[in-house]
């Protein structure tokens, strides 16, 4: 058969096969050439500043760039090194280099990510450091004991480069030790697992509550006639296209204090005037908006599987003497799976990468991880909301894989 | 789904009971988007109904939120209302000019989104595509990355676009450009999915039709595939202008003032001192968005008759 196809020729005496690979690979490099504009756009307006702002939770150069002298005598003397005479006075020389550059709070500041409470430790030293005289050991812990610490010391030694996981260290709350190891920060500080975690069973909350709400509405938009289908699947629909400030504002109109729902409660005399129910800024206030603003995610991927159901399965089921107990969990929920599982995935995927609306009613108690990578933007602790997106983005990419290897990504539908 | 005639009268008190749970989700769905309607003509500044509005007395309403909205910021709110008034308005109303940045904002972000979605949604309908499932995943990704990580990336990548080689090029930080770009990027996945799902029910042969009797690519393109998938990209351009309009965590973080959009000045007015005439903004925003579905499902209509597919 090979022999065959090698010995037939196009009309102009090319081997066919060859002439068949040829107008192939044109064909492959056509598409490629409708796709490489966007490509390329999406690759520099998205994957190009979510690395470069990624290599900042691995970099930070602000201990080491005004740290040469401490730097050398870092390099020169192996981790677990007493600090010597000469290890202080490379430190009393970078002190006074400070000074005179005003570097001493980048400096600081840089350390007192790992070591709270450093900052004022550098700026305070450095203020007099020209003034230092040798022994500068002697002088230097004179000026403040901190400086023999240990700890301080293995610190400076991780910031003496400028590639550093300290950053990581902190995000998953861990610290250095003074022999160069590394242990758990104490319990009362461990912050940023803790919150990754609730966003984690916040997100699974709403999934949870979104399926339950979707799977009637889509069972009934599924089995109603089209026409009557459609015409209810608008309602589904117009909270999909309404901007989510809009429905925010609403459910704080609907939800605070002096709002409506609370006023029909009082007036119906279900809860007393002063016993209005606290119902936004917290938690609750999270979860409800939430749910309302994925519901439409978890409708719409259930509602195309249920379509495709057909009524005789549960008739047959029905016919053979099942009730409609088992016949709904032995036959209709089974074949609900495909729809359960993309409309979950999504929701859940969706949940916990949302800021504007834990931002705006979560009150103190409703924040999610995306709103403290947002308060240390805010405090230009780039490097530790670098960190914090990392191994949020690395979650929501694994999901999101997740999502493709079972359901597709071609299978997503909007409406 | 009607009652079937063998239930059992457990079976009847449960259809009643579904059903009327059913109601009761369409409205936990539906309601909080219609309550600001009323509200928005509240005559008192408050956020719910007073007793003049229960009782439908015409004092318990008014315009003057929707006033609000055109006085607000402007150098003299209180003179006549002459054509001076009105440049006034056009010129210095904050809600006014957020409306003009969001427009111009979305409609040059639309473009970008729509022209480079189509192209590579062509390309990805072929069956010769290369990769097709990485690329598709690529290019979904703006839609699924949380938006915090992505409007912190473009923070940074914006104060100087040009780190990567090296150099210094200016800022894109506090421009149009930036904005138009970032959401052009943020609006592309909805431009994809939507052209995409319209060119799997395409005919190839149709194109093939016309270039065996001569027409050159781009001719066929814009005679033969561009009528037929027309339905479906201005549907993906509506999902993309409507994810700008509504975007406000990227403007928040490298918009200027001078790019402030309805979504941004929203978000001051929800964080400070919420006012009612948030809601008379959210009122309009509601009109506009049951517009834009409606376009929406008669495009979709349309699509499946001239490409005769028929609802299943």
């Amino acid at each position: 058969m090979s022999d065959a196809t090698s010995q037939l020729t196009t009309a102009d005496g090319r081997p066919l096969k060859a002439a068949l690979a040829t107008a192939q690979a044109r064909a492959r490099r056509k598409a490629f050439f409708l796709v490489a504009p966007l490509l390329l756009f999406v690759l520099i307006t998205f994957i190009l500043p979510i690395g470069q702002m990624l290599t900042r939770s691995l970099y930070h150069d602000g201990f080491s760039a005004v740290t040469p002298n401490l730097g050398q005598w870092f390099a020169a003397n192996p981790e677990g090194t007493e600090p010597d005479e000469a290890a202080f006075a490379a430190l009393a020389a970078d002190l006074a280099k400070m000074k005179a550059d005003k570097t001493a709070g980048e400096a600081g500041t840089r350390m007192n990510y790992t070591v709270p409470g450093t900052r004022s430790l550098f700026t305070s030293t450095a203020r007099g450091a020209d003034k230092l005289q040798p022994p500068f050991k002697e002088a230097l812990l004179a000026e403040d004991k901190k400086w023999g610490d240990p700890i301080i010391w293995a610190s400076m030694r991780a910031a003496s480069s400028p590639w550093t996981t300290d950053f990581y260290l902190i995000a998953t709350d861990r610290q250095r030790t003074a022999d160069g190891g590394i242990e758990k920060v104490p319990e009362n500080e461990r912050i940023y697992l803790w919150l990754f975690g609730k966003t984690f069973v916040l997100s699974g909350l709403i999934t949870f509550i979104c399926l339950l709400l979707a799977f009637p509405i889509a069972h009934l938009l599924a089995t109603l006639p089209m026409a009557k289908a459609n015409l209810l699947m608008i309602l589904v629909l117009l909270p999909f296209w309404t901007s989510l400030l809009v429905r925010t504002t609403s459910w704080i109109v609907l939800l605070q204090g002096q709002g409506v729902v609370n006023n029909i409660l009082v007036s119906l005399g279900i809860v007393g005037d002063d016993g209005r129910l606290a119902m936004i800024y917290n938690q609750t206030g999270t979860i409800i908006v939430m749910t309302h603003i994925l519901l439409p995610f978890m409708v719409l991927p259930l509602y195309s599987v249920m379509r495709t159901i057909k009524p005789t399965y549960a008739r047959a089921a029905r016919s053979l003497g099942a009730t409609s107990w088992t016949t709904f969990r032995r036959i209709y929920l089974p074949l609900t799976l495909p729809g359960i599982g993309a409309g979950a995935l999504l929701v859940f995927i969706l949940a916990v990468g949302y800021y504007i609306t834990p931002a705006l009613v979560g009150g103190a108690d409703g924040q999610l991880i995306s709103n403290l990578i947002q308060f240390h933007m805010s405090k230009s602790n780039w490097s530790l909301a670098a960190a914090l997106s990392g191994m949020l983005l690395a979650g929501v990419l694994v999901l999101y894989w997740l999502y493709d290897r079972l359901i597709g990504i071609d299978k997503l539908k909007l409406g | 789904m009607a009652l079937p005639v063998y239930a059992d009268p457990l079976e009847r008190v449960w259809y009643y009971t579904y059903h009327a749970i059913c109601v009761a989700i369409f409205i936990f769905l539906i309601a909080p988007i219609l309550i600001v309607i009323p509200l928005s003509f509240n005559a008192e500044p408050y956020f719910t109904f007073t007793p003049k509005m229960l009782r439908l007395d015409p004092e318990g309403f008014s315009l003057r939120w929707y006033d609000l909205l055109l006085t607000f910021g402007m150098a003299a709110p209180d003179g006549v209302r002459d054509s001076s008034w009105w440049a006034d308005v056009w010129q210095n109303a904050t809600w006014v000019k957020a409306a003009k940045n969001s427009i111009i904002i979305g409609f040059w972000s639309t473009i970008v989104a729509t022209v480079l979605g189509t192209l590579a949604a062509l390309g990805l309908a072929r069956s010769e595509m290369p990769f097709r499932r990485t690329i598709m995943a690529i290019l979904i990704s703006p839609m699924i990355v949380p938006i915090i990580i992505i409007a912190t990336g473009l923070f940074f990548f914006y104060s100087n676009p040009c780190s990567i080689l090296g150099t210094e090029c200016g800022r894109l930080t506090s421009t149009y450009t930036g904005v138009v770009l970032a959401h052009a990027t943020l609006g592309i996945p909805f431009v994809i999915i939507t052209v995409t799902a319209t060119l799997i029910g395409f005919d190839q042969s149709l194109s093939r039709a016309a270039a065996s009797l001569g027409a050159s690519p781009s001719y066929t393109f814009f005679k033969i595939v561009l009528p037929l998938i027309l339905p479906g990209v201005i549907s993906g351009a509506l999902f993309a202008f409507v994810t700008s309009f509504d975007e406000v965590v990227a403007v928040l973080f490298i918009a200027g003032p001078d790019q402030q959009t309805i979504p941004r000045q929203m978000w001051n007015g929800i964080r400070e001192q919420i006012s009612p005439a948030i809601l008379s903004v959210a009122t309009i925003l509601v009109l506009i968005s049951i517009s834009l579905l409606a376009t929406v499902e008669l495009l979709r209509r349309r699509s499946e008759r001239i490409r005769g597919v028929t609802p299943q």
